[in-house]
């Protein structure tokens, strides 16, 4: 059977300016317990990559940068 | 030694699942025999796995002296509990919880004391007192971390366990797995094996339609249900469901722990009380569920007749501590709770030892039935355990497995089942054009929630099996793009097995027994002459799913007069009310 993509609006949202994830920093990548925050390939900087979030907030406390936010998934809001 | 190029790792305690009970059991092996190797295998990352990931608010079953004693506690569970428990089990959990609580306290965890410096013990529960607060508790996992890299445990992080190995004599001898980044298998020996694996929590599909939106942390998805089972490993009252009071799409529990001891109650939709006590139980939550479903539902979390600095405090609480994304979640609906009751729904059912009493066969060594397995926190039978209980079976299990491993040698490895396991990890990643992890669990956790969630009715729930056993016959077609998605795909699998064991178990019992968690209509009735037996699920010897009966063990605490205290949870109105 043929795949599609269909898009979803995610709950974590990093901020690029603050994210020093390009400096060798992968703390929020490290302590998701889902493992869906990634580098971004073309940036260099986290971005969430899976949209299988528990909104449990340890990339956010853990931040050194204060540079990620945790939204409620749309679908709760 | 390698096998299919790829080498064999070595150890003598492998623990697998590094959250609340994982740690305990490693930490206490080597506190045990510094010389053994233990290594800690986790999914995620040690630093914040787990269903305590951010910490925890409290203690919901803390037996301490001069509040409560271990008899007390063992009877008011066992009554809870509606009689199906293994009470040498509940025993050893409360003649050990308060060393542990002060093993705790010594390694830097706060728990909430009075002004004399004694524990400042809370009223939750029908018959007896066992809520001790700790306010402060969002530090647990950096002080487990800490103990882990002090004793020197090994750790291995995002590695996802697939399959258990036993040696030709039925014995336990390691585990197969694979990591979730890079897809690389890994085989391990190990004389003896702890799991830890949490509860199986994407059972059911959260109202929300979020697949991520679980009450469980998602990562606990009942890859140790399924291990065990297809290890040989009986598990007990699977039809035991995990059903929680929760806030309406969010996943955070509201109200027994927390507001419960500064005045904040459950309440209909006209500010009224209607059940006795909040201690979760399956007879309080069907309680819970005619009210939502009635004229007077749905049921709210009143705090809305409280002082401004008990909201602060409740407030100061809820928000930091367990699931600190609740302060969102209310500005985001501009819900305050000095304004207005907070709606409540009922969860996603899942299985989950911490919460009610399904799970992988544990006696009061944390042995499961496959010698040199053994079992602790959510995954395990023991019934309330919840976050002490995790700690203390971790370490039971922890010293159970250092005696196991003494007299055991090296264990011989069974490489054709090793190969075929290797196969099947494999498989998803070379299928291209087929159903994403994705879609196949969004099917089977809706056909959970059409099919098996209480109320349950026979008919149903066959409908439901045959049709929980047609998306198995999908699993071919999975396909995975990356090592994430394969992880999914592996999870999925997992979440298939625990829903046919989730059907098969339920309607196995065919009476109605705690409350909402086994409320089957057409069996109404609770019949101690035929059902008052652990029920057990296992493999037969023809690689079948099969049932049958397991001997309650004799009580060491005999229930008394109270022994129907939690049929009696309605509150009780006047007759000219």
């Amino acid at each position: 059977m043929p795949i599609a993509n269909h898009h979803s609006s995610v709950p974590v949202i990093v901020d690029e300016d603050k994210c020093i994830a390009d400096k060798g920093c992968t703390v929020c990548i490290d302590v998701c317990p889902l493992d869906v925050l990634w580098i971004n390939e073309e940036t260099g900087k986290a971005h969430m990559k899976y949209d299988e979030c528990w909104y449990c907030m340890p990339c956010e406390a853990d931040c050194p940068t204060d540079a990620v936010t945790v939204n409620i998934p749309y679908l709760l809001r | 030694m390698k096998i299919n190029d790829i080498p064999v790792i070595e150890t003598d305690v492998l623990v697998i699942g590094g959250g609340t009970a994982g740690p305990m059991a490693a930490v206490t092996a080597k506190e045990q025999d510094p010389s053994l190797n233990v290594m800690l295998l986790e999914k995620a990352n040690v630093k914040r796995s787990g269903a305590i990931s951010m910490g925890m608010d409290g203690l919901n079953n803390a037996v301490v002296p001069g509040h409560a004693t271990p008899e007390q506690y063992v009877k008011e569970i066992t009554i809870a509990n509606d009689g199906i428990v293994h009470q040498p089990a509940l025993m050893a959990y409360a003649t050990r919880s308060f060393p542990m609580i002060e093993k705790l306290d010594s390694w830097g965890v706060h728990f909430q004391k009075d002004e004399t410096g004694d524990y400042d013990m809370k009223k939750v529960h029908h018959l007896g007192t066992y809520v001790l607060p700790m306010p402060e508790g969002h530090n647990v996992k950096k002080i487990l971390y800490r103990r882990l890299r002090r004793n020197r445990v090994q750790i291995e992080n995002r590695f996802t366990a697939t399959r258990l190995l036993k040696d030709p004599d039925g014995r336990i001898a390691g585990m197969i797995g694979v990591n979730t980044r890079t897809a690389e298998p890994i085989i391990i020996r190990a004389k003896a094996v702890i799991m830890a694996t949490g509860a199986a929590g994407r059972l059911g599909l959260p109202t929300s339609g979020y697949l991520f939106g679980t009450y469980e942390n998602p990562a606990n998805n009942g890859d140790g249900h399924a291990m065990a089972y297809h290890a040989g490993a009986d598990l007990a009252n699977l039809e035991c469901f995990q059903v929680n009071p929760l806030l309406k799409d969010y996943n955070g529990p509201a109200c027994a722990y927390v507001t419960g001891p500064l005045g904040g109650f459950t309440s209909n939709a006209f500010g009224e009380r209607f059940i006795e006590c909040d201690y979760w139980s399956g007879q309080m939550m069907l309680e819970f569920f005619k009210e939502l479903e009635s004229g007077t539902g749905p049921v709210f979390l009143k705090l809305d007749h409280l002082a401004e600095e008990t909201i602060e405090e409740i407030e100061t609480v809820l928000h930091t501590n367990e699931r600190p994304s609740r302060g969102r979640f209310h500005e985001g609906r501009k819900v305050n709770y000095r304004e207005r009751m907070v709606e409540m729904h009922i969860s996603e059912v899942g299985f989950c030892s911490g919460h009610s009493a399904s799970g992988v066969w544990t006696d009061e060594t944390g042995a499961t039935t496959v010698p040199g397995l053994y079992c602790a926190g959510d995954m395990a039978s023991v019934a309330h355990n919840y976050m002490l209980g995790a700690f203390v079976y971790g370490q039971i299990c922890g010293e159970s497995a250092v005696e196991f491993v003494k007299s055991r040698s090296e264990p011989k490895l069974d490489e054709d089942f090793i190969k075929t396991e290797l196969e099947r990890i494999q498989a998803p990643m070379k299928v291209t054009d087929g159903i994403p992890p994705e879609q196949m669990e969004y099917k089977v956790r809706r056909l959970v929630n059409d099919y098996l969630q209480p109320p349950k009715v026979t008919r149903k729930m066959e409908i439901g099996l045959e049709r929980i056993l047609a998306v198995r016959e999908d699993v071919p077609q999975l396909c995975a793009r990356d090592p994430h998605e394969l992880l999914r795909a592996m999870e999925v699998q997992s979440i298939i097995d625990c829903a046919e064991m989730a059907a098969r178990a339920s309607l196995y019992r065919t009476e109605s027994r705690w409350g909402l968690y086994h409320y089957r209509v057409d069996f109404p009735e609770q019949d101690d002459s035929e059902w008052f037996y652990h029920s057990r699920l296992f493999k037969d010897e023809n690689g079948q799913m099969a049932s049958g009966k397991r001997p309650i063990a004799d009580y060491l605490v005999s229930l008394g007069e109270e022994k129907d205290a939690y049929r009696k949870m309605r509150v009780q109105k006047a007759a000219n009310a």
